[in-house]
């Protein structure tokens, strides 16, 4: 094997525990992300093969899916909800696993937490029982979704059977225009190379468009690497990840912090160091995307119009695009900016950061929020949400008509009561749009926030670049 | 979890793309804390009208698709979300096994776990056992996981891949938690220096 190395490659390697030719490698995992869905089958597993959690330590928990975004202080009114909250609650204390409960300050969406908390670092190996975990490979880190029967396994070993991934990189070349968003950037690249191009790969995002992005745009790029199917995507750490975890409560402090940038330096790759695949990607064309579909692949940019069926070859896409029309209701032919929407929902582990809101807070100042449109805010964690209002950006918002809400996961799979009607239509920054994801018959585009926001003050889609 | 030999059932045609997990089991039935009586919700919202009535035309809902234990379906089956409810659902059902021409891979993963085979096979193969299923319903297939292959008569049989570790848990119906915790010292001397691993203090 080559002496050149990627960056997926060697963080694969540090973490290799055994190999054997003909079995999946067993790798540790440093940090093991837990919320209240995917987990209390685990747990139960443990209690009945009576085994306990291996590290503890490298674990921690919170609730985001289930949890209410009303008032905290008011009991939580679906009574299953409840009991998946309640579960995890125990199943923490009695495996003395770290907890962030619903009321506790640092209470969030799992993949914002991680950040905010200094626990997501450059190197590391991190899992979690959901597909986005993929968003902390924003630092550098490998870090991917499992399945419950995973969760149990790492609970109980801090280990994973694991085959050596493939590797991709994309190029992103150019730089994104004003305006154009890391959303934006990454409904791109889905809507040209399809929702299966990432299957069996690790994504390297690479290019002088990745590098100047911010660390919370890294990671909305990140996050929707799912969406492509990649088991994870991942950025190379640098002077802007080093700025960003610099004094996060569990990063390391002082002189600790300075030897670990010099070990995290290394975390690149290295100098013609082959990849199994290479995709580019020109950010300098890039227009504003809105996905028309039920699959984060079926977008456009917003000067196009709602695709024709008729005009695609292969009957199983035109099929796909058939059905999509039909459940999403629209037209071909219809120019984006002419689909109007019901609802907004700016949020979600994918957009519900402090750049987030203050980018959908511009768009909104002094305006009001069109009067046939329902919209509102939920932010990632307490942490963005105690930020937002620091800022006076909460005030923003409810002036121009939008709700101000607690953090969680919210509409962006509806788990909770923030639901969608049956046809109704929402620009969403979250990063599914399947059927159903926002409520059954509900419809969801997905946006930047900036062009949420816009979209709630027109009633309609608008091109964010000429919107005033 | 069950070992899985040689499978004989019914196959039940869904050919579209891209099924994802919301679809398998939409998110309000995912706050069980068991992992078991999922299978009613399989498909909620294709199977059921929003007054829970059933689509009869849905596949699954007319007989003798409603007994069928092996599911063909589209590219990209099980994309989206990693819930493992989605094979828990499948599995509650009674699916034993997937055929496609490709998945998504959590849910792939998810599959070995839990005892479904899943089974990728060429585009053209895949449409023509969905034309059989739906021009013969009832159509019995025989899947043999020690020889790899999907039989649907005396004159055709289909091979297909398939990882050997992930084949011989399911022959053996392993728990692969106990067969890692074989190589516990191995985990402890890697702990004994884990470079990135750090402790929440
Ligand atoms: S915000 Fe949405 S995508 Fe992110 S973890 Fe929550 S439910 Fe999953």
């Amino acid at each position: 094997m080559s002496s050149k190395k990627t960056l997926i490659d060697k963080i694969w390697e540090a973490h290799v525990v055994r190999e054997k030719d003909g079995e999946p490698s067993l790798i540790y995992i440093d940090l093991h992300l837990i919320h209240e869905v995917t987990s209390p089958q685990a747990f139960e597993g443990l209690r009945i093969s009576q085994r306990k959690v291996r590290r503890p330590d490298l674990t921690f928990a919170t609730v985001d899916h289930n949890v209410p975004t009303t008032d905290r202080s008011l009991p939580i009114a679906d009574p299953i909800s409840k009991q998946q909250i309640d579960t995890l609650r125990e199943n923490c204390h009695m495996f003395g696993v770290p907890f962030a409960d619903i009321t506790s300050a640092d209470q969030g969406i799992v993949h914002v937490i991680g950040p905010e908390l200094g626990l997501t670092l450059p190197g590391k190996t991190i899992v979690c029982g959901d597909s986005h975990t993929s968003t902390h490979g924003a630092f550098g880190a490998l870090a991917f979704g499992i399945g419950t029967s995973e969760v149990e396994h790492v609970l109980a070993t801090q280990c994973l059977q694991q085959s050596r991934p493939k590797t991709m990189q994309i190029i992103v070349k150019g730089k994104l225009a004003k305006g154009i968003r890391a959303k934006d950037l990454i409904l791109g690249i889905i809507a040209k190379y399809g929702t299966a191009f990432g299957t069996g790969y690790v994504i390297e995002y690479r290019g002088e468009a990745i590098q100047a992005l911010s660390m919370e745009e890294r990671m909305t790029v990140c996050n929707m690497s799912i969406e492509a199917g990649a088991r994870a995507g991942l950025i190379a750490p640098d002077e802007t990840t080093f700025a960003y975890l610099r004094n996060r409560r569990y990063a390391p402090a002082g002189e600790e912090f300075e030897s670990a940038v010099v070990a995290w330096k290394e975390l690149c790759t290295d100098e013609g160091a082959s990849f199994d695949k290479t995709l580019e990607f020109d950010a300098d064309s890039l227009i504003p995307q809105v996905t028309w579909g039920t699959s984060p692949g079926m977008g456009a940019s917003i000067t196009d119009t709602v695709p024709n069926p008729a005009d695609i070859s292969d009957p199983v896409e035109r099929r796909s695009v058939e059905l999509a029309l039909q459940y999403m209701g629209l037209t071909p032919g219809t120019p984006m900016t002419e689909i109007k929407i019901d609802r907004v929902f700016i949020g979600s582990c994918t957009n519900g950061r402090i750049e987030d809101l203050r980018s959908a807070a511009d768009v909104v100042k002094g305006k009001k929020v069109s009067s046939h449109v329902h919209a509102m805010v939920v932010p990632g964690s307490y942490e963005v949400k105690n930020q937002a209002e620091r800022e006076g950006l909460h005030t923003i918002f409810v002036d121009a008509g939008f709700e101000w809400r607690e953090p969680g996961c919210s509409m962006c799979l509806a788990m909770n009561p923030d639901v969608l009607a049956p046809g109704e239509r929402c620009a969403s920054t979250s990063n599914r749009n399947f059927e159903g994801r926002q409520g059954r018959d509900g419809r969801t585009h997905l946006v930047s926030p900036a062009m949420a926001a816009a979209a709630a003050v027109a009633g309609h889609f608008v091109d964010i670049r000429t919107f005033a | 979890m069950d070992a899985f030999h040689k499978h004989v059932g019914i196959a039940a045609p869904l050919d579209r793309a891209n099924i994802d997990t919301d679809a398998i089991i939409p998110k309000q039935f995912l706050k069980r804390i068991e992992r078991t009586g999922f299978g009613q919700f399989l498909f909620f919202e294709w199977r059921f009208t929003p007054d829970q009535q059933p689509h009869t035309e849905f596949v699954l809902n007319t007989a003798p698709y409603d007994k069928a234990t092996i599911l063909v379906a589209g590219p990209n089956f099980g994309c989206g979300s990693s819930r493992e409810h989605a094979p828990w659902a499948l599995l509650d059902f009674g699916f034993k096994a997937i055929i496609a021409p490709s998945f998504a891979d959590i849910f792939y993963n998810n599959c070995f776990k839990n005892g479904i085979l899943p089974i990728v096979l060429a585009d053209d193969i895949v449409a023509s056992l969905t034309e059989l299923a739906k021009t013969k319903p009832g159509t019995e297939l025989t899947i043999d996981l020690e020889q790899q292959q999907v039989i649907v008569d005396d004159k055709t049989v289909y091979t297909f891949e398939v990882d050997a570790y992930r084949k011989m848990l399911l022959l053996e119906g392993l728990d692969d938690i106990g067969l890692s915790l074989q190589h516990e010292a191995l985990i402890t001397k890697y702990e004994q220096d884990a470079p990135f691993a750090r402790p929440i203090a």
